[in-house]
């Protein structure tokens, strides 16, 4: 039945026996079943999904096809609602005590999502108890969702859903914030179900020796994030904690540093070499093409002519030699790829198939595979561009093809070969901050072996570290910030330099070199990658009257306060949530703060449980695994009084304490609460790197936290190449997530480093320096600042190392002596002639 | 995305809209092609800083020069739009063409399929 012949019908199972020297686990989790919660129709209604099934609903290849309907009659919804918190936060029905961190996030997704679809209105509704939002950017989506595409959020837990029979539409009752039963019938109800470990990775965690936690979880050291009980295993992902994509990514990088630093003597001793023969010189030779057009499944021969699209290609300029597959991108295909490469003498290739960012490099590993530059390929685009938005014509879509081959092969008889540059890689690392994250990330490449500049502001290491005690955990801050520093001090490999000012930068990925001012004194250092761990601050509040009356405190503060004296003398201790954060000036969550809240009140009533502890919130964020520290501060006493952006909290100094005005949610009323003392949830600010990204070039959100490369996939990685970045510098995270990401950027590094060479990207720019009138149009223009001007020769010098190939200096030279490799000018006419020739 | 658009698009890839030359856009004119258009990063979020800045300006000299040679300069245009934004692409697309089929066929097409037939 597979049209490519992949699946051997006859397969049998197959046990072998591999000896490694480090494990990582990230066997992740399977969605939470909501059959047995019978009471919200899953299973019997047919109207009623799950958010897993509602994904599938919506994706072009789900099953009505990426038109948004719902299962009873294929009707396309006009109301929509979301239950969060099913199978997680419900200790009653289902034993899930944690938070799964994702669904709020996914279920808002899903509502945008679902609108765009739908060409009229569609109501959206989530109920929720809290939107947990509180990744980095995630609660300007929020807002974005709320205030921009109008998605309705409630707050209630929806205990029961009924179905109205004649129409398979449901009824969700709730009750709102006056008290008052409120019925709304929906047409579909979405359950945003959570996230919860198989029974088969308990299985292998019992053979593999690994203790869980009583969810399932694999039990960790909040210090040492990836680490299991058993030594030289390691874990990451939802596994270790539910967590969102980014986080997944990060933990998975660490545990690979992790992992990878038990294996240092042993690196390379068992990996192959990939050989590559030499390269023949074919700049004299006429272009011999062989084009190679792809059916790619049905995908585009299910729309495209294939046989008419190759036979036509052969007719055309050049070409010797044509071919149709079902699959381009197949190993099989590589290989015949090659043998036809040699048989026909061929010394230029084009692919008829998909987008080049999908395939452009493999196919281009096959033209160096048989001695032909990389540069001597060119695709056409005929199913993303084609196949895929023209399903429903085929001719023109046929036509189409040929005319996008037609382009394709024109442009590759003007390819010529490029060479890349080698670059060697300098070993040594250079990390800015010397904060827990920098300490770790250099802790991780040091115990690589590769040699570390620590560099730190202040006289002493530790950053915010400094000011902390305990984690909610109770785990003990100072003693862990102590025995780091001696393991940094100690460590052979890491040179710190504290007191340290960047004052110059200059270079590129593998070769940078940083000049560093301790006072006076300056030094130049030459190191192959950056890791930025620059850090964050507490926010300082303005509200509230913080800076008028001592007995208004940050959470840190507070966190001395009862250091020092415990809580005996504290009769009543009010917190409010959210200040200096989910603000006009501030729109993003600080993460943080909620669990900072749970873990003070948790500690004044573990010291004196008379003391009456309030937490004024919007939101309580407290995700994942720290949802129990939330119950236990309930089951403890600690008030928790909900109020609304609009309505904050007023407050009054008096002779008798702080008073603290707001309505209580529930009781509908307003409160007066006394406090000895208010606590205030500051929010992190990113520290002033002002100069410092002034002279390295790098690049801040508004919030002044830097960005990374992609949000998803490349959590750790600055946009620059050989940059990395970690720790409350990207955003803000607790300890534990600090270290797992500064673990991450050491891996990232140390792919990096253990490289003995580099190649860069022959796409540059390239001076004709006869022709070049040195107007200095280009050095003016470049927006890296690349061109220089040689004044000793007398010439425009485009360093290929540093040029981005962008082609803006090629294209504002008025003499155009200066052209882009890979884009030349012909390059890209021959592209217009060959499509407007044929007649469009 | 697989969403539906014209199918009298034809795209030539370039590393950024600043590489984009005014030669090439008045060739394309030359050459007879209806329409033209530029399709770049946000402003302010190009990825090579500015280059869909320079591109805008030499869109807008494009349309001049068309002008004053007698040809409709909203023949050419640019447009913005972050890559990950799938539907926008084709809602300009289909944009562009319906706009450009207002304008009628490029008048420049008989003569340069009568020089191609030289």
């Amino acid at each position: 039945m597979c049209v490519a012949k992949a699946i051997c019908y006859d397969d049998v199972e197959r046990e072998s026996t591999l000896t490694v020297g480090s494990i990582i686990l990230a066997s992740g989790s399977q969605g939470y079943d909501p059959s047995k919660l019978d009471f919200l129709g899953y299973g019997k209604y047919p109207n009623v999904v799950t958010s897993e099934e509602f994904e599938r609903i919506l994706s072009a290849s789900g099953p009505y096809r990426g038109h948004l309907c719902r299962p009873l009659d294929r009707e396309e919804p006009k109301k929509i609602a979301w239950l969060q918190c099913v199978g997680s936060r419900d200790t009653n029905k289902c034993g899930n005590g944690y938070c799964s961190s994702v669904c709020c996030m996914y279920a808002i997704k899903e509502a945008m999502i679902a609108k765009e679809h739908v060409h009229g209105e569609l109501d959206c509704v989530v109920f929720n108890m809290d939107i947990r939002s509180f990744g980095k950017d995630y609660e300007k989506y929020y807002l974005r969702a709320k205030d921009k595409d109008g998605v309705r959020f409630v707050k209630a837990r929806i205990h029961t859903i009924t179905e109205i029979p004649e129409t398979g539409d449901l009824s969700v009752r709730f009750v709102n914030e006056a008290g008052e039963i409120l019925e709304e019938i929906f047409n579909m109800v979405v359950l945003s179900v959570g996230l919860q470990i198989p029974e088969t990775s308990k299985v292998l965690a019992k053979q593999l020796g690994i203790e869980l936690n009583k969810y399932n979880f694999v039990t960790t050291d909040p210090f040492t994030p990836v680490i299991t009980s058993r030594p030289g295993v390691y874990t990451c992902g939802v596994f270790q904690g539910p967590k969102d994509i980014p986080s997944s990514v990060t933990e998975a990088s660490a545990a690979a540093c992790m992992a990878g630093g038990d294996l240092v003597e042993a690196r390379g001793t068992e990996t192959k070499a990939i050989e590559i023969p030499d390269q023949q010189d074919v700049a004299e030779q006429t272009p011999r093409i062989g084009v190679f057009v792809c059916n790619c499944g049905i995908n585009i021969g299910g729309v495209v002519n294939v046989p008419k699209v190759t036979e036509y290609a052969g007719t055309l300029p050049y070409v010797v030699f044509t071919d149709h597959n079902l699959f381009t991108c197949s190993q099989d295909t590589q290989d015949k790829i090659k043998e036809k490469i040699i048989e026909h003498k061929l010394n230029r290739v084009v692919v008829a198939s998909c987008s080049p960012k999908t395939h452009e490099q493999m196919f281009m590993e096959t033209l160096e595979a048989c001695g032909l530059n990389r540069y001597l390929f060119e695709m056409a685009n005929i199913r993303n561009h084609n196949s895929w938005i023209h399903s429903k014509s085929p001719e023109l879509a046929t036509q189409k093809a040929k005319d996008l081959v037609r382009m394709a092969i024109a442009r590759s008889a003007t390819l010529k070969q490029l060479n890349e540059k080698v670059i060697s890689v300098n070993k040594q690392a250079l990390v800015i901050g010397g904060g827990i994250s920098g300490m770790n990330a250099a802790l991780g490449l040091g115990k690589q072996g590769f040699k570390v500049f620590l560099l730190e502001k202040e006289s002493e290491l530790g950053g915010f570290s400094l000011k902390l005690h305990h984690t909610i955990e109770g785990k003990d801050v100072k003693t862990y910030i102590k025995e780091l520093i001696e393991q940094v001090q100690q460590n052979p490999n890491i040179e710190v330099i504290t007191k340290a000012r960047v004052t110059d930068f200059a270079g590129y990925k593998g070769n940078f070199t940083t000049e560093v001012a301790v006072g006076e004194e300056k030094q130049k250092l030459e190191h192959g990658i950056i890791i930025v761990a620059t850090g964050a601050k507490e926010y300082i509040p303005i509200e509230y009257s913080y800076n008028e009356d001592p007995r208004v405190v940050t959470q840190v503060q507070l966190g001395d306060i009862l250091e020092d004296k415990g809580a005996a003398e504290l009769d009543s201790v009010v917190m409010i949530q959210c200040v200096g954060s989910r603000n006009k000036e501030n729109e993003n969550c600080s993460r943080i703060c909620c669990q900072n809240a749970v873990k003070n009140s948790l500690a004044i009533k573990k010291l004196n449980p008379e003391t009456n502890v309030y937490v004024l919130y919007r939101d309580i964020r407290t995700y994942g695994l720290l949802e129990e520290y939330y119950t236990e501060a309930r089951n403890l006493g600690v008030i928790f009084i909900r109020f609304d952006e609009d309505h904050p909290p007023q407050v009054e100094p008096s002779s008798e304490g702080m008073i603290v005005k707001v309505k209580d949610h529930i009781l509908q009323k307003d409160l007066e609460i006394r406090a000895d003392l208010l606590a205030l949830s500051a929010g992190m600010v990113a520290e002033d790197t002002t100069e410092l990204c002034g002279i390295m070039k790098f690049n801040r959100n508004p919030e002044g936290f830097f960005i990374e490369a992609h949000v998803k996939l490349r959590p750790v990685d600055m946009p620059g190449e050989g940059i990395f970045l970690c720790g409350t510098a990207h955003g803000p995270k607790l300890i534990t997530e600090a270290i797992a990401q500064a673990q991450a950027a050491a891996s990232r590094a140390t792919t990096f480093l253990s490289k003995s060479h580099i190649k860069l990207s022959a796409i540059t720019a390239q001076v004709d320096t006869e022709h070049c009138v040195k107007c200095l149009t280009c050095v003016r223009s470049c927006p890296f600042e690349v061109p220089v001007f040689n004044t000793e020769k007398q010439v425009i010098e485009i360093d290929d190392a540093i040029c981005h190939g962008c082609g803006v200096c090629a294209s504002v030279c008025p003499r155009q002596t200066i052209q882009l490799n890979f884009y030349e000018d012909d390059q890209i006419t021959s592209k217009i002639d060959a499509l407007l020739a044929g007649g469009m | 995305m697989r969403l539906d658009y014209p199918v009298n698009i034809k795209i030539i890839r370039v590393p950024c809209t600043g590489k984009v030359d005014v030669m090439h856009l008045m060739r394309s004119i030359q050459m007879g092609a209806d329409g033209a258009y530029a399709v770049g990063c946000l402003e302010g979020a190009c990825h090579y800083k500015q280059g869909n800045l320079r591109a805008r300006e030499r869109v807008m000299h494009v349309q001049k020069l068309l002008e004053e040679v007698g040809l409709e300069g909203d023949r050419v245009r640019m447009y913005n739009l972050s890559s990950g934004e799938g539907p926008t692409f084709a809602a300009y697309a289909k944009e562009m063409t319906e706009h450009i089929k207002k304008l009628g066929p490029n008048p420049l097409k008989k003569w340069s399929t009568a020089k191609n037939k030289e």
